[in-house]
């Protein structure tokens, strides 16, 4: 494959030299002279010297014959305008932009850049499901298809606890679709009874995360668990 | 007519005068809040008085935006000094808010005439000052050799 990947810090740089491993054919595309200049010294010739939203920066990178442009410089704005330009102008079928503020994944979306990579995202992911006390976990978001599937640990203090699968009000959009226990994952039952410390796995339509939290969180109305 | 203006420097801050004297409700949005001094370069009373505003924000800030008006803005320009950051936002006023007057800075010739064609309003100086500067020197040339240059 011809991979672009435009800006040349410590993202861009580990990047190529990991597509150039992997066989892949690279032009790393970087503007600040400086900076160009160090990584030339490893990357030699896979190394470009320019600013890459001139569109004529791209066209000598050959951007024509891309196969995949991956735009990871810290400026969103430089994201969004190469990848619109890459998709959009020169048909490249494949872009991957990196988010810097992960508050303008938003503007990323409305511009039709997919896919997009927030490290902070990504980290706040893991921080989620390495801190049980979090609740709630994402385990995978399918933008496209409108579902994701969370995972949810029952804690002693959960309304849920001791009672029926049957019996639960489960938000419209949602569906239980896994219970684990003791390391063991089954598939529960109308009959199945929730117990302290399992995990549950829930299929749900984007936006009825807090819904379930309310079901399955703890109980918070003062009523009696005994 | 609502104008909302994001980026206040030389030219966003002469155009935001321009239009508050010819009588519209103008909106200044920009990073830096010395920019507001720009703005009262040459008035007599201040921005606000002459009832003007002025948002201390960056134009991908959706809060900023919204502080500024752009919900109920009726035109949108878009000069701060990156060439993409203003193509960025003009298609943000122009997608998401709907604004029905949207018009980007854009400096590089190549990029303004791409997203021209895509349908964004694009104002090109430096495309401006390429003919300017062409015309005047075919005009010199023209004066010195007797008007032969005309003839070509």
């Amino acid at each position: 494959m011809y991979i672009i990947v435009v800006g040349a810090g410590k993202v861009g740089w580990n990047l190529a030299r990991e597509l150039l491993e992997k066989d892949h054919e690279v032009t790393l595309i970087e503007n600040n002279r400086r900076r160009y200049l160090t990584v030339e010294q490893e990357l030699e010739h896979n190394v470009s010297y320019g600013d890459a939203s001139e569109l004529w920066v791209l066209e000598r990178a050959g951007i024509q014959r891309a196969d995949m442009v991956i735009a990871v410089t810290g400026d969103d704005e430089d994201n969004m305008l190469i990848c619109q330009v890459a998709k959009q102008k020169y048909e490249v079928g494949q872009i991957i932009a990196r988010v810097n503020n992960p508050r303008n994944r938003q503007h990323f979306d409305l511009l039709g850049v997919k896919p997009s990579v927030s490290a902070t995202d990504l980290i706040l992911r893991l921080l989620e499901h390495e801190v049980p006390e979090y609740g709630l976990v994402h385990l995978l978001d399918l933008q496209e298809e409108q579902l994701e599937i969370i995972e949810m640990l029952l804690g002693s203090d959960s309304a849920v606890t001791g009672r029926r699968v049957g019996d639960l009000q489960m938000p419209e959009g949602s569906l239980l679709i896994s219970v684990l226990r003791a390391g063991k994952g089954f598939v529960p039952t109308a009959d199945t009874v929730l117990e302290e410390g399992d995990e549950v796995l829930a299929v749900l339509d984007p936006g009825k995360e807090d819904e379930l939290k309310d079901l399955f969180g703890p109980e918070s109305n003062g009523s009696s668990s005994a | 007519m609502l104008i909302l203006i994001v980026g206040c420097g030389r030219v966003g801050s002469s155009v935001a005068r321009a239009m508050l004297r010819e009588g519209n409700e103008v909106s200044c949005l920009d990073e830096d809040p010395e920019s507001h001094a720009r703005l009262e370069v040459g008035l007599e009373k201040s921005w606000e008085d002459l009832g003007g505003q002025f948002t201390v924000g960056a134009g991908l800030e959706t809060e900023a935006l919204e502080a500024a008006g752009i919900e109920r803005a009726d035109a949108f320009i878009a000069s701060t000094d990156g060439d993409n950051t203003n193509i960025i936002i003009a298609q943000i006023a122009q997608k998401r808010y709907e604004v029905p007057t949207v018009i980007a800075r854009v400096l590089d010739p190549l990029r303004a005439e791409w997203y021209q064609r895509q349908g964004l309003h694009t104002v090109c100086p430096t495309s401006v000052a390429i003919d300017m500067l062409e015309d005047a020197v075919r005009k010199g040339a023209g004066s010195s050799n007797d008007g032969a240059a005309e003839a070509v």
